[in-house]
């Protein structure tokens, strides 16, 4: 396929780790921040074909896995309804919540359907007038154009029937609490390239500034992960910390302008809980108030609901980059994708998981690879 | 979860409600996409898509310019390498 076949070429790639091993003369610990490229890194080994001491830790870009628990314990409540049809992306179904997933639910009858575009949930409510339409609109700065489309053509077309269960996250303020941590270990970050071609870069000019990191605005194929990394290497070995777009062919520094204009009239920002995290303050988006009779929370009364997180795993400190998932004791053990025990284990894109379908808790050496040429 | 794929546009119209809807092609499956936040597309143009949206025109002339300044990097670091060409000889028995 155009535009991506030719960012999965080897005999590129081994040129630009040709040039990363030529550039790097120290250690330096690098966050990649979307679970996407974790999910490639891990997929194609990319970190075990860098030098020793370069080192890519995994961030808290995964919107399936920082989903709190208490949403989804409020989504169960939701979907259990009779008059609900409950909607959703198809990998929050097997987030465990306090008392199982939606998967589980659905087995016992609740009426929960996978779709592919939150606009396809009006289709569902048109063709459903006596029921109640619910989409579980989770997700970061990509898929909020999505979302937000489908509440302002809720309300213009008035489909009474549709809300959304809204649990949007937002990667500069975590970026920001990562780098605050007196135990961050990161030096320069993978930015999320998707999350900026909605977004843009700009807002990411001052986190660099004032924290002193590269932030390399990165594709998601092997090339672009790997130009991202050459990029961040050869700005911090001159001493450098720009944002620096990485993957031009999608994303320009001001962004998406039209869906930054239907976010901004449809969500407003909020403080958020991060499942294995905590609340981070301006972290995420919430419904405006002129959207409330499409907002699932207050429709069916669920904000109250307030579960604490059991504190059984590290997921929090693999998020924040801190832990790799093979430091974990559970990891691989009680700990796995049938039965995760948090956050980074429940979704494809989680770095347990993606650690976990690649084999790495069969061989858990990694640093001990000796470096390619 | 923030999965978005290149697609070719390959057909454009507005739907019932006025929305700015097409079809998009992925190396030949195709999927109805909304186009309402890429009003530059056209015919023939690649977007990147992301849950059923296209979020970005994809800019040849930038991917161009990327695998240029790679080419670049191949005549900077590639090594001369000399390969021994071996004659090839007949060991066949004399005719």
């Amino acid at each position: 396929m155009k535009y991506l076949d030719e960012y999965r070429n080897e005999e590129v790639a081994n040129r630009i780790l040709q040039e990363i091993r030529r550039e790097a003369t120290r250690p330096w610990v690098l966050m990649e921040v979307c679970g996407g490229q974790t999910h490639s890194i891990v997929k194609y080994g990319l970190d075990r074909l860098l030098p020793d001491g370069i080192e890519l830790v995994h961030g808290p870009g995964c919107p399936v896995c920082v989903t709190s628990l208490e949403m989804i314990d409020k989504a169960h409540a939701v979907a259990r309804r009779p008059e609900v049809i409950f909607c959703s992306f198809g990998d929050m179904l097997r987030v465990p919540g306090s008392k199982g997933d939606l998967l589980l639910l659905k087995s016992q009858g609740a009426d929960i359907r996978i779709v592919y575009s939150p606009i396809d949930c009006l289709k569902i409510a048109r063709q459903n007038p006596d029921r109640k339409v619910v989409f579980f609109a989770i997700g970061f700065e990509t898929t909020a154009p999505a979302n937000a489309m489908a509440v302002w053509q809720a309300k213009r077309q008035q489909v009474h029937n549709f809300s959304v269960l809204v649990s949007h996250v937002l990667v500069p303020p975590s970026i920001a609490s990562i780098l605050q941590s007196p135990l961050n270990r990161v030096q320069g970050f993978l930015g999320p390239g998707h999350v900026c071609t909605v977004m843009g870069y700009r807002e990411y000019e001052p986190i660099a500034a004032r924290f002193k990191v590269p932030i390399v605005i990165t594709g998601f194929e092997p090339i672009d992960l790997l130009q991202g990394v050459l990029c961040a290497i050869r700005q911090l070995e001159q001493g450098r910390a720009d944002v620096e777009n990485a993957y031009p062919r999608v994303v320009r520094r001001e962004g998406n302008r039209a869906a930054q204009e239907l976010i901004g009239k449809v969500f407003e920002v909020c403080d958020r809980k991060w499942r294995g995290v905590g609340s981070i303050p301006k972290s995420g988006y919430k419904l405006r108030w002129e959207f409330r009779d499409h907002d699932a929370e207050r429709i069916f009364d669920v904000k109250e609901i307030d579960t604490k997180e059991p504190s059984i795993c590290i997921s929090g400190m693999v998020l924040k980059g801190i832990k790799k998932p093979t430091d974990c004791p559970a990891f691989g053990k009680q700990c796995n994708p049938e039965h995760p025990l948090g956050a980074t284990m429940v979704s494809a894109e989680g770095a347990c998981a993606a650690y976990h379908a690649y084999g790495r808790h069969l061989a858990l050496e990694p640093k001990e690879l000796a470096p390619l040429g | 979860m923030c999965l978005a794929i290149p697609g070719k546009v390959i057909e454009i119209q507005q739907d019932d409600a006025g929305v700015r809807m097409g079809k998009a092609s992925f190396g030949g499956i195709v999927k109805q996409v909304c186009l309402e936040y890429t009003p530059e597309v056209s015919c023939g143009d690649y977007i990147l898509v992301h849950v059923g949206f296209a979020l970005s025109k994809v800019d040849p002339e930038q991917a161009r310019r990327t695998y240029e300044a790679l080419d670049e990097l191949n005549q900077l670091t590639e090594l001369q390498v000399e390969t021994e060409l071996k004659p090839i000889q007949s060991s066949g028995p004399s005719p």
